[in-house]
This record gives C-alpha cells, sequence and structure tokens, in this order.
C-alpha cells in the first residue's frame, strides 16, 4: 500500500468507527486496520450500548441495527450466601424514549462499520498493527504484516491492551488496581423463558448488577437478549492476584447462587469470553495526543465504572478525535500543539468531566471493600429479622436489629460511610 | 435448588471459535525468573482460560486457548504479549 491516508484508523470498535466515520463524512480519506477477521470479532461486553450517543451518528438506529433487547429494567443485587435483597426500577418510560440496548458485539460492531464503511472509509480486516512509524518526532503510519500504512494522522482505537498508545509513548503498563477483568459467557434459552423468568415484554430487557457473592470486590453483571442471556463477573486483577481465587471458579461460584441459578437453569453455553475494563478513572487516561497521534476509547482507558458507562465514551472521544483530525487537515497542521485540541474537546465534554467528577471514586471503594462485602450481608440479615414472624415483641427485634447492624459497623463507621459517599458523589 | 452440570474450562473453551496460527503470540520473556517466581505463578493464577502451566520446571504455554483478555501481561511483567497476526486467535460469534 503506497497511498497515503488523510487519517489511519486502527480498531473497529465503537471508537475507531465514531472517529472513522465523522472524517469520512467530511471527505476525509479514511482507513481502517481491524485485527479480526471482522469488526467485533475481538470485542466483548456487558452488556449495552446507549440510545442518546450512538443516535449522534445513526439516527433512529434500532429499527436497522442488530439489537438484542431495550432495557426497561435496572435491578442492583444485594446478595449473601443463601439470599438476596434486590432493588430495581422499571419504567414504562424506557418504552416510549428508549434508554439503552442490549447487542452482542460480534453482530452489532459490523453493522456499526458499515456505516463508516457506506460514508466512504476503507476497512481491512484480518490486519494487526504491530507498531508506529515515526518521521522526524511525528507519528506518520503504522507497520503491519501487510506492509506500512501511512497517514496524517493514526488513531489508536485498539482496545484496552493498546499496543499503539504504548509504542507512542502515550501510555504506560496498567496497574493492577485500575484494571478489572470481566469473565463472560453467553447462554441460549428459549426467548418465551428469558421473558417469563424476567417478566418482561417481546423486546424488552433488563440490566443488572450483582454485588456480595463472594469476599472481596467483585461485581456480576446479567443482561437479557433476545435469546441468550448475558452473564458474567468482573474482578480487579489485584484483588484476583490478592484472593488467590481463579476467575473461571469465582464466576461459577456466582452463577451456582441459588437466587441466580434459577435464571440460567437448563440455558446452553454458547460462548465463554473474558475481557479488560479500565476502570481507574480519570487519573489513568493516557495522554491522549502527540504529533500525528490521537487516542480513544479504551485505549486511552474512557470508561465511566460508576454508571456502567464504556460504548458512549468510546463514541464520542471517536468523534471528538475525527472533528479534531478534521479541523488539523483544514490548517495542514499535525503537530502535537494542534492535536493537543482534542484533549481540550474530551476535557469540555462529558467524557472527561464525568471521569473528573468521579475522581476519587474508584481509589475509595479499593480502599473500602465493606461495601462489597459487609453492607450486602447486613442488609440481608436485616432483611431476614425483619421478616421473621415469632413470638418476639417488635421492640425487642427493632432493638437486636440496631445491635446485630451496630456489630457489624460502628455508629462511627456508618456516619463516615454515608458521608463519605455524600462528598464522593456530590 | 438446581443441579446444573459445571462444565470444565476446557469444555466451555469448545464452544469458541479459534483460528489457531502456528506461531504463539505469547512468550515468556525471562524464564529463569520464573524459578524464582515472585509473583507465585500469578500468570498461571489470574488467566481465566487455562493458558499457564508450570511443567518440569517450566511455564508452559497453551496459547491457543488465549481469549486475548491481556490479565497475564498486568498480572506479571515477564509475559509477553502481543496480538495474534491479523484474523487469527480468538473470533468471537457472540461478544
Amino acid at each position: 500500500m503506497n497511498e497515503k491516508f488523510d487519517s489511519v484508523v486502527v480498531g473497529a470498535g465503537p471508537a475507531g468507527i465514531a472517529a472513522a466515520y465523522t472524517m469520512a463524512k467530511a471527505g476525509l480519506n479514511v482507513i481502517v486496520l481491524e485485527k479480526g477477521e471482522k469488526p467485533g470479532a475481538k470485542n466483548m461486553f456487558g452488556g449495552v450500548i446507549f440510545r442518546h450517543h450512538t443516535e449522534k451518528l445513526a439516527p433512529e438506529f434500532w429499527k436497522t441495527a442488530p439489537i438484542e433487547r431495550h432495557v426497561v429494567e435496572y435491578q442492583y443485587w444485594f446478595l449473601s450466601e443463601q439470599s438476596h435483597v434486590l432493588m430495581s426500577h422499571r419504567n414504562q418510560r424506557f418504552n416510549s424514549q428508549f434508554n439503552a440496548f442490549t447487542v452482542h458485539r460480534a453482530k452489532f460492531d459490523p453493522w456499526f462499520a458499515k456505516l463508516a464503511e457506506d460514508a466512504g472509509a476503507v476497512i481491512i480486516t484480518r490486519t494487526t498493527a504491530d507498531d508506529v512509524l515515526r518521521d522526524n518526532g511525528k507519528i506518520v503510519g503504522v507497520a503491519t504484516e501487510r506492509g506500512n500504512v501511512m497517514g496524517d494522522v493514526v488513531i489508536a482505537a485498539d482496545g484496552v491492551n493498546s499496543m499503539l498508545a504504548k509504542q507512542a509513548g502515550l501510555r504506560e503498563e496498567t496497574p493492577e488496581t485500575a484494571t478489572v477483568l470481566a469473565v463472560k459467557e453467553v447462554i441460549a434459552l428459549p426467548k418465551q423463558k428469558i421473558e417469563d423468568r424476567f417478566n418482561l415484554g417481546p423486546e424488552e430487557g433488563i440490566a443488572a448488577l450483582l454485588v456480595g457473592f463472594a469476599p472481596g470486590m467483585h461485581a456480576g453483571f446479567m443482561y437479557t437478549n433476545r435469546d441468550t442471556i448475558s452473564i458474567g463477573v468482573g474482578v480487579s486483577i489485584h484483588d484476583l492476584d490478592q484472593s488467590k481465587r481463579r476467575p473461571n471458579e469465582i464466576y461459577e461460584q456466582f452463577k451456582a447462587h441459588p437466587s441466580i441459578a434459577p435464571l440460567i437453569k437448563d440455558g446452553e453455553l454458547k460462548e465463554y469470553s473474558a475481557h479488560l475494563i479500565p476502570e481507574g478513572g480519570y487519573d489513568y487516561v493516557s495522554n491522549v495526543s502527540t504529533a500525528g497521534m490521537l487516542v480513544a476509547g479504551d485505549a486511552a482507558m474512557l470508561v465511566n465504572a460508576i454508571n456502567w458507562e464504556g460504548t458512549n465514551l468510546a463514541m464520542t472521544s471517536g468523534i471528538l478525535a475525527g472533528e479534531t483530525v478534521i479541523q488539523a487537515k483544514r490548517e495542514n497542521d499535525f503537530s502535537t500543539k494542534s492535536l493537543l485540541r482534542y484533549r481540550e474537546r474530551l476535557e469540555d465534554s462529558f467524557v472527561l468531566k464525568d471521569l473528573k467528577h468521579y475522581r476519587n471514586v474508584p481509589k475509595f471503594f479499593s480502599a473500602n471493600p465493606h461495601f462489597f462485602t459487609q453492607y450486602p450481608q447486613a442488609m440481608n440479615e436485616l432483611a431476614y429479622m425483619w421478616h421473621v414472624v415469632d413470638d418476639e415483641l417488635k421492640a425487642d427485634r427493632v432493638k437486636r436489629m440496631k445491635a446485630d447492624l451496630f456489630k457489624r459497623r460502628s455508629r462511627l463507621g456508618l456516619l463516615r460511610d454515608a458521608y463519605s459517599l455524600w462528598r464522593l458523589f456530590s | 435448588m438446581s443441579t446444573q452440570r459445571t462444565l470444565s474450562i476446557e469444555d466451555k473453551l469448545y464452544r469458541n471459535r479459534y483460528k489457531v496460527d502456528e506461531d504463539s503470540h505469547l512468550w515468556i520473556k525471562d524464564t529463569k525468573m520464573c524459578l524464582k517466581c515472585p509473583f507465585e505463578f500469578a500468570c498461571i493464577r489470574v488467566c481465566p482460560t487455562d493458558v499457564y502451566k508450570w511443567e518440569e520446571n517450566k511455564i508452559t504455554i497453551t496459547y491457543d486457548a488465549c481469549v486475548e483478555c491481556g490479565a497475564c501481561r498486568i498480572a506479571c511483567y515477564d509475559v509477553g504479549w502481543k496480538n495474534p497476526k491479523g484474523g487469527f486467535g480468538i473470533s468471537y460469534k457472540y461478544g
């Protein structure tokens, strides 16, 4: 390939495609390199894509895109060994104004990539970008096994393990504490069974977060698709390392919980997958630009772990990267200074504003794992005590409940936790 | 209570689609370091697909089971990790 492109995008995920589409629409000459045999072949998430941000690229995309279900209910499960407390929010407004859609990435991503292709971007699959190419201190392209691909700006959207961002010196090795390993299974069940078990209409779905099923900082997740369920756990690599437990073992323990097992009973395993999630937040966001290169999506560690948002940050960072290149092209200036405007755009958008707002949250929960263990246990124990009917007088019952709670966490500890949460989120 | 059969990791991986390359995309940078592993074999422990095993005083790597998550790379700096060649490795049908 001797042709030089306006931009070489590495990775055909949400960030890369959003960037490629944005630039191609503006008439730029764009090539996208994807290492998988098709877009999405290497991608895994919970998960959902969000209507609001996806619509910025593809209005009313759900009419043609391969979506699974729209989410009408968000569930929060607090598990103890043999019990759970379930808090959930279901709203008919999610039926009239869609909020999020469950998808399978191996099906959605090819559809999304087609948008960029139809706008004129060239998408080359089965091509791994192994290294960045430099000339005079500026990045001028990437090396692949098929040869060099040159462009004015390289956009590294090569995912959480981004080799390119590291080779460009924009990112250091990620610490264990800032990285979560997600292990997931796709389990097939008849459509009707899913709708019966989760109390859903034909197109409706749930998104669930589950904590407390094992000691340590783990979070389970569950999403209903058309005729499959995506179910898995996320564990920080640090926690995994310290606990000396295996990821699959933690996942199997979660799946065997008496409140969870019936939901997936008789299901057939279709796929077992694993993926890293960069959950370190604002302080771990990489340097996102240098002369001739920008970094977007997971590659730049743009994930909001608090609200379980990722694909929308990826798409938005892709759009902003694309806009930065369009402006740079107009001015024919691909210097460090010119491309620094990408960081400014990110700082001005919800992407870095939200991450900045939650800046201290990841560290706080790492330092206070009892939120994931003691509190779910206390909630379950108190709920149990409240519901048991026997001869005990209610005045004694409430006294005993208070004593149980304060045994788990002192009055001062409870106050401090409440105050910390208040400060942390406001 | 449900009595669903628990599949082994090997059984689970049979459900996945791979295109296996002749060459490994994973390697150990300094095999001597493994003899006195300072991380209690973190590579073996954090891997969700049992890629790493300790056999006859060395780490063996079943790279064709790898789903390219990168956990081993984070857990130990002695793990060499690169992307498989284009088109090779895991190819999710669902994701």
